[in-house]
């Protein structure tokens, strides 16, 4: 049975790492470009591309921590780079092969220094927040007016949370981004590493679990957009996409994306080139060619995701940079955290109370 | 002279499958067994290495810890419990079904048995993985079978059936049935019509033909079908993860976390260790079975 994945997938990684010159090897999130990239990039360079795609930052660390991936670009997510970057696993930029790099936003490439100090291996393709989708109408149905929509209490308080259990609760299979959401739900520092503030957060997160009905990081995608759940906690850009996909489908099903007002998680994802890419050249190459401010706005109006790329800006559609929860409002703003690196101790306390959290024990 | 080459030629034909252990088991748990006993580090890889030459000294250093860790915790104890758990009541499952299905197939004319054994193996023409998926198309609160309960009238809200150990067990049962049914099937095949008839003569019902006699006789059959089912289910990864819970606590999700979240080789690849260690014991159980069942034919 589980031998015919097996085969695939030793057959997929024996593919990757045979490159030429002329081949790029590329690793994504999935639903993260537009579709007409790749293909432009190809026409513009005469690169080739073989795109791969991923769904978790633990995989993709996996693969670069192994090294040898054959990837020439990876996208992994702030604090994941940073401890990457510590381990030794990219290489770092020549800028003297990036000139775009003007276009990018000065502030939000500072905020990525905090990872990377001096922007040395990696620069920003895409961010956003960890917040709450909600399906309207299955909510009011069931809070009325008084639903805490703008609140964290959709889904940290344990009255409101057990009156949506029955049309659905998910949050993200993401121990280090729920722990500080509800650390700092508590009135705790979201990036404190104090064990007795994370279990604290782990209490209220175990006080709301009998409500909620799955922990995963994209299935909420569909559910969300069918029905199927009436509120997640979240990635911006994806439930944008499951918005998308409920508009598309005419369900009937409307659903929208909130910045909680006691403030939510900013993170980047950042380009970044292995320490042994097979075509660093190449590499450079497509991270110059995504800078460009067309490029990245196309992404953009695809993705729903919001760039770090200053130029793009007039290309982007209004109805993407208006939407306060893609380009948050400066009030918001001043209430978004950057996500905390844990050391390895920290990191066992964390998935540790995480699995407390999701199995009671 | 002749000798020694039939005996060399003998050696030459063991040596196939003994290269293919060594290279495909052997040589993998081996690389396991020194993970397990390293020590988690940010680094490419993110473990220490177990030994150092410094000089003209050998430094070796094994770390225990993480098999202690296992014990400390009683979490790993208990999904190893709870692993176990469901896939007996898997194999059970698959014993009660399976059976009536391997001596219907056993007791059909020969010529339709090829159609009915075809009839089995058929789901594994389509990717195991898409059928884990139909699963949760029929089972999810919006799913066909909600939706014809509610259709019917039976229910008004949709029942939970998604996300729960029933749908592990469903999952389970429904992948691994075939590989109870064949060896089962093999089995029961085998055994001597005239041990029917002569019951028979003897005045014995068919009931009491079937518990004195075929019963007794499909005992390694029915061993060998169940460990197929249990050995695989007690690791499964996918089924627990696309069908289970959160609170679904199984020993592949927990292997999972310590590789993927935690990111810690060392413990990940004692706890596969310690896996092993467990499945030993029916995997021996099913050498004993295989081989009294090689007697009885």
């Amino acid at each position: 049975m589980k031998q015919l994945p097996l085969a695939a997938l030793i057959a997929a990684s024996c593919v990757a790492p045979i490159a030429s010159a002329e081949t790029l090897n590329v690793y994504n999130w999935s639903d993260y470009i537009a579709e007409d990239t790749i293909e432009k990039f190809t026409a513009a360079t005469g690169i080739e591309v073989n795109y791969d795609v991923y769904d978790s930052n633990e995989v993709l660390e996996a693969k670069m921590l192994a090294g040898n991936s054959g990837y020439d670009i990876v996208v992994p997510t702030s604090d994941f780079l940073q401890r990457q970057i510590s381990a030794g696993a990219y290489q770092p930029l020549d800028k003297s092969k990036l000139p775009n790099l003007a276009n990018m936003d000065a502030a939000l490439m500072e905020g990525l220094a905090g990872y990377d100090a001096g922007n040395e291996h990696a620069v920003i393709y895409m961010w956003g927040t960890t917040g709450i989708g909600y399906n309207v109408d299955m909510i009011n149905e069931r809070l009325g007016d008084d639903a805490p929509t703008d609140s964290w209490a959709l889904v940290f308080d344990p009255d409101v949370v057990a009156k949506l259990a029955d049309c659905g609760v998910s949050m993200l299979d993401a121990p280090t981004e729920l722990l500080p959401a509800a650390m700092n739900y508590l009135g705790l520092d979201p990036r404190s590493t104090d064990k007795k503030d994370f279990e604290a957060g782990a209490e209220l997160l175990m006080s709301v679990r009998p409500h909620v009905r799955y922990y995963h990081s994209s299935q909420y995608i569909s559910d969300l957009a069918n029905g199927d759940v009436c509120v997640s906690v979240g990635w911006s850009g994806d439930v944008f996409q499951a918005r998308d996909r409920a508009d598309e489908a005419e369900n009937g099903v409307a659903v929208s994306y909130v910045i909680p007002k006691e403030g939510a998680l900013q993170w980047f994802d950042t380009m970044a080139i292995p320490v042994d890419a097979p075509n660093p050249d190449a590499a450079h190459k497509f991270i110059d060619f995504v800078m460009d401010a067309q490029i990245t706005a196309d992404i953009t109006n695809y993705v729903w995701y919001a760039n770090g790329n200053a130029a793009s800006m007039p290309l982007v559609d209004e109805e993407i940079t208006s939407d306060p929860g893609i380009f948050p409002t400066d009030a918001a703003k001043a209430n978004l955290w950057a996500s905390q690196v844990y050391n390895a101790r920290q990191d066992r306390n964390v998935t540790r109370l995480w699995t407390k959290v999701k199995t009671g024990q | 002279m002749t000798q020694g080459v039939v005996a060399r030629g003998r050696a030459w034909v063991a040596a196939v499958p003994g290269i293919w252990l060594l290279v495909f088991f052997l040589l993998p748990f081996l690389v396991v067994a020194k993970l397990s006993l390293s020590e988690a580090a940010i680094a490419r890889p993110p473990y220490l290495p177990l030994w150092e030459w410094d000089e003209d000294y050998l430094t070796i250093t094994l770390n225990l810890g993480n098999y202690r860790y296992l014990i400390e915790d009683a979490l790993y104890i208990n999904a190893f419990l709870e692993s176990l758990r469901i896939a007996s009541v898997s194999a059970l499952m698959c014993l009660l079904i399976g059976y009536p299905m391997a001596w219907c197939i056993a007791r059909a004319r020969p010529e339709r048995r090829n159609v009915l054994l075809t009839l089995v193996i058929l789901p594994f023409w389509t990717s195991f993985l898409l059928r884990v998926y139909a699963w949760i198309g029929l089972l999810k609160p919006n799913g066909v079978i909600n939706n014809m309960l509610i259709g019917a009238g039976l229910i008004d809200q949709p029942l939970t059936l998604l996300q729960t150990d029933f749908a592990v067990i469903l999952g389970i049962v429904y992948t691994y049935l075939p590989f109870l049914v064949l060896p089962l099937y093999a089995n029961l095949v085998k055994l001597d019509g005239a041990l029917f008839e002569a019951a028979e003569d003897l005045g014995a019902q068919p009931w009491q033909t079937f518990l004195t006699v075929t019963l007794p006789l499909s005992v390694p059959g029915m061993l060998a079908g169940c460990l197929l089912v249990f050995i695989p289910a007690v690791g499964e990864f996918v089924i627990p993860a696309l069908l289970g819970g959160a609170d679904t606590l199984m020993i592949g999700k927990v292997l999972w976390t310590e590789f993927f979240n935690n990111r810690d080789w060392p413990v990940a690849s004692a706890v596969a260790m310690v896996m092993l260690v467990v499945l030993v014991l029916p995997i021996m159980l099913l050498r004993n079975a295989q081989n009294s069942s090689e007697e009885l034919a």
